[in-house]
């Protein structure tokens, strides 16, 4: 019997648990794809948002703000790669030029820092290739940019290490209602039972919550297209740069990501489904025509890479309640941008909801663990890359070649969770680079088959379905 | 930090021939470094024959063509050959820092002949809609799956692009028994050899449809289909003329791109849009005494113009070598 | 009953465009060559179309998994199928020299299968 189950592996399930992990309390986190991250935070566009445009007074946009603060304070101990950036939203005329006023007063009143409108002056100095028919924008200088997933592999890291179990491949089936209260969720791999449960099952969040009481809310999947530029182009932008926002979303932005690539996007559109991830003509060309008119020398022949996601929106504001027709329920859903910055707060804001419906929470004796950390060999100075690599010889082997990942390095992402060839990319860069894998990949597929003792036909992208070869002809593999 | 005369990067054929001809013309510290475990670079997946008909006057296969330079490589004293050595910065000064198993080491080198070959233009690059399944593969890596690795990348292809590595797949593939479905080329023509058509296409019954564009892929966690049409000169979809294969793999075969992130690291111009080195003259860059020669320096048709202008990338570098201090 | 036929020639990059007058199926002229041996496949093409084969057949205990090998004449071309058939079920497990013979006479064709690469063993 469990306290609580975590239904859902991205950032807010992964927040959650990392929050649940300080108290003396059993908790699971049941995740139906292959790894975590795989779902709506797989396609996240990594910004740690100032907390500007959302609606006064919503809880998004209070979490956002306090988010904001407990991404920089996880920083440290979390080995997160976050780096603050600052934001511009900018103005091409008047009107424009207004609406930062009135973003600037509601984000005030939210509680978002050292907000500044700034003159077409200072952003001919500040930010030199913004189009220089921008009249005026708003600077936010606590906008950041973080690795998505490994934020989640670094929140979960620690839960795990701290006591809280991680089960991937688990798909919840059902989810009945205990007798003597209580639930017991049907998964693909078995019930669990636990006296709590949260709901963050990102675009099922109420698919999930159907399965205990008739949901009160429906997630919409919203589409988003990301356009990844050449890291040539790195020096594109200081700031992130976004356009006067539209209803539908922040708009077409100019962005990087923490790796250092310029981005460009995302597109916000509803689409039916809760898995179609194309990337189409009309929204390529939709985000170039924006954000040229953002960075005129951007280039189409810059892009190297793309992807969309789907956002799960379920109104406004996000759905993050206690089910009071059943009690120890918590649904988790709805959580679009600014999702990822909020994710700690949410957290926090879950154990919350969960003290008020019953959960006594204990803080857990003893010390925190920690994880140790993969080192990348070219971060280091020379005579300790010396003597890591006569240590270790596998930290001298390198896999791939365009990110100078070892083979040390691949073996500890798969230490750490790595099953698959995007969950390897995600933790180690390998595959991520201006090769896209054509030379490492068939290296990363055999330490994979090795490290999990797995037949390389069974070795996938992103889980089972996505198998990359079908057939082994060659005797001498084991 | 050790100090050399020449080092030559990468074992190719275009390394090779760098390495044997500026000892032939007198260098006597040669060092070639090479990050696989053997010599030969591309040309150990490249099975089929048809190298050499210049060179050597006979059509031999990549691995038989390269074996030539290996043994002559190791019939030759003064030249020193580092396998699984990756060169993984290069700093002004040619300066240069080496991974191996167990060993990292900072060499400066007095000249430098870069043959660090070419990458593939891979799908990222050139946008093509739909989803991201498992299943979409350069040509190359399809190649080295399947000639290095002996896997089966798939059982129903169709390739996009008719350039020759694509149309070489089409029928290595067709003679491990998969069914080659289309090669589908934007251009009018096909962008590959001729006679690549004739042996890998026409005696395989696979369609080759020219002005035809890949409209988008299809496929949730592997590929499942590819959606075709006819496109006018401007690569536009001409309507009417759109339908589907279905297939559960694609293999893109757009193009090669020259690998000079190494010297561009070391401040060598490098050309923004093609990714070749600036050069004034064959093999020569920005930088005296550090040269570029085979696929790095420019794409070539045949590998046979690759080892000519090699020897003369070698001959360059001892030339420079007795020019600037004396060759020891 | 003669017949014109159009062929490319596929002996060397250049691929001259060959005209071939067939008469009872074989070539009476040629046309278009530019070196004899584009002449000797055009002759060869239209009476029974030859081809090298290339594969590559799997290796034990040795430096590489799978070792490329080559017909060393060309065979028919309709019989590469079967040939590929006869190698596949093949497994390398001693080291070997490029040209060394793998497999002789393959199908009765008068090609033998070499290797095509020197391979140590692991």
């Amino acid at each position: 019997m469990y306290d609580v189950i975590v239904i859902g592996g991205g950032a807010v399930g992964a927040a959650v648990a990392y929050e649940l992990s300080y108290y003396a309390l059993k908790v699971a986190l049941l995740e139906k794809e292959e790894e975590l991250s795989f779902g709506v935070s797989k396609a996240n566009s990594g910004i740690i948002h100032p907390g500007t445009q959302n609606p006064p007074d919503s809880l998004r946009g209070r979490l956002c703000v306090e988010g904001n603060r407990l991404v920089r304070h996880l920083s440290g101990p979390l080995d997160l790669d976050f780096k603050e950036v600052g934001e511009l939203i900018v103005a091409f005329d008047e009107a424009e030029t207004s609406t930062l006023w009135r973003l600037k007063q509601e984000a005030e009143a939210d509680g978002v820092p050292g907000l500044e409108v700034v003159s077409r002056g200072w952003l001919r100095d500040n930010e030199p290739n913004l189009s220089r028919d921008a009249v005026a924008a708003l600077l936010a200088p606590s906008a950041g940019i973080i690795s998505p997933y490994r934020f989640v592999y670094a929140l979960s890291e620690s839960a795990s290490l701290n006591g809280v179990e991680i089960r991937t491949l688990t798909t919840v089936e059902s989810i009945d209602v205990a007798k003597n209260s209580g639930f017991v969720v049907g998964t693909s791999s078995g019930e669990f039972s636990a006296r709590f449960v949260v709901n963050c099952a990102g675009l099922f969040a109420d698919e999930v919550a159907a399965m205990v009481a008739p949901p009160q809310f429906c997630i919409q999947s919203r589409k988003g297209e990301e356009y990844i530029l050449d890291k040539k182009r790195r020096y594109l932008t200081r700031h992130l740069l976004f356009p006067v926002p539209t209803p539908e979303s922040k708009g077409i932005l100019v962005t990087r990501t923490s790796d250092g690539n310029p981005m460009i996007g995302p597109t916000a559109y509803e689409v039916d489904s809760k898995e179609d991830l194309s990337t189409t003509d009309a929204g390529l060309n939709m985000v170039l025509r924006v954000a040229q008119r953002l960075v005129p020398t951007i280039d189409r022949r810059d892009i190297i890479a793309y992807f969309a996601g789907l956002r799960p929106v379920a109104g406004e504001d996000f759905f993050i309640r206690h089910d009071d027709r059943v009690p120890g329920f918590v649904n988790v859903a709805g959580i679009q941008s600014p999702g990822l910055t909020a994710a700690p707060a949410i957290g926090r804001h879950v154990v919350g909801l969960l003290e008020q419906a019953g959960l006594s929470l204990e803080l857990k004796p003893g010390p925190r663990h920690g994880g140790s950390k993969s080192v990348h060999l070219f971060s280091l100075p020379l005579n300790e890359a010396e003597s890591l690599v006569a240590e270790d010889p596998a930290s001298g082997d390198i896999v791939c070649r365009c990110e100078t990942v070892s083979l040390r390095e691949v073996r500890d992402a798969i230490s750490v969770g790595a099953r698959t060839l995007d969950g390897v990319k995600f933790r180690t860069r390998a595959g991520a680079g201006r090769c896209h894998g054509s030379f490492c990949t068939c290296r990363v597929m055999e330490v994979l088959a090795e490290e999990t003792g797995r037949p390389i036909t069974d070795i996938s992208k992103r889980g089972p379905g996505s198998e990359m070869v079908v057939e082994d002809r060659a005797n001498a593999r084991a | 930090m050790q100090e050399r005369e020449l080092v030559v990067v990468g074992g190719g054929p275009a390394g090779m021939a760098a390495a044997l001809a500026a000892r032939e013309h007198g260098v006597q510290d040669v060092l070639l470094l090479e990050r696989d475990r053997h010599l030969g670079g591309i040309l150990n997946q490249c099975v089929h024959a048809g190298f050499g008909l210049v060179h050597f006057k006979e059509a031999l296969t990549g691995p038989e063509y390269a074996g030539r330079f290996i043994r002559s490589m190791r019939g030759t004293p003064g030249i020193e050959v580092k396998t699984g050595c990756f060169v993984a910065e290069l700093k002004p000064g040619k300066v240069l820092t080496c991974l191996s198993t167990g060993e990292v080491s900072t060499i400066r080198t007095r000249a430098l002949v870069m043959a660090t070959g070419c990458r593939e233009r891979t799908r990222e690059m050139i946008q093509i809609p739909g989803t991201r399944p498992a299943g979409v593969f350069s040509a190359g890596l399809a190649q080295k799956m399947m000639n290095i690795e002996g896997l089966l990348p798939g059982r129903e292809v169709v390739v996009i692009g008719s350039g020759d590595i694509g149309l070489i797949m089409a029928r290595r593939l067709s003679l491990e028994g998969v069914e080659v479905k289309a090669v589908v080329e934007i251009q009018p023509h096909a962008v590959g050899l001729k006679r690549n058509v004739v042996q890998c296409l026409e005696d395989f019954g696979i369609p080759l449809h020219l002005s035809h564009r890949v409209l988008w892929i299809h496929g949730k966690d592997r590929v499942e289909a590819v959606d075709i049409a006819q496109v006018d000169d401007s690569g536009n979809e001409i309507a009417g003329t759109r339908f589907s294969l279905r297939c559960d793999t694609v293999l893109v075969s757009v193009g090669l791109i020259p690998e000079n992130e190494l010297i561009e690291m070391a401040g060598v111009e490098v050309d923004r849009h093609t990714n070749e080195p600036v050069s004034s003259d064959l093999n020569y860059t920005s930088v005296p005494g550090l040269f570029v020669c085979g696929n790095a320096y420019r794409v070539y048709d045949i590998v046979d113009s690759v080892t000519r202008d090699s020897f003369l990338a070698g001959q360059q570098a001892a030339e420079y070598l007795a020019e600037n201090g004396g060759v020891r | 009953m003669s017949d014109t036929v159009r062929l490319t020639c596929i002996e060397c990059p250049t691929g001259c465009a060959l005209t071939v007058l067939v008469e009872e199926g074989k070539a009476v002229s040629v046309e278009g060559y530019g070196c004899r041996r584009g002449r000797d496949y055009a002759i060869a093409e239209v009476d029974c179309p030859v081809r090298i084969l290339t594969s590559t057949v799997a290796a034990q205990g040795l430096s590489v998994r799978m070792v490329p090998v080559r017909s060393s004449q060309p065979i028919p071309r309709g019989c590469l199928m079967d040939a590929m058939n006869a190698i596949r079920a093949l497994t390398i497990d001693r080291p070997v020299r490029a040209g060394d013979v793998l497999v002789e006479d393959i199908l009765g064709l008068g090609a033998d299968i070499v290797a095509t690469r020197d391979v140590e063993r692991d």
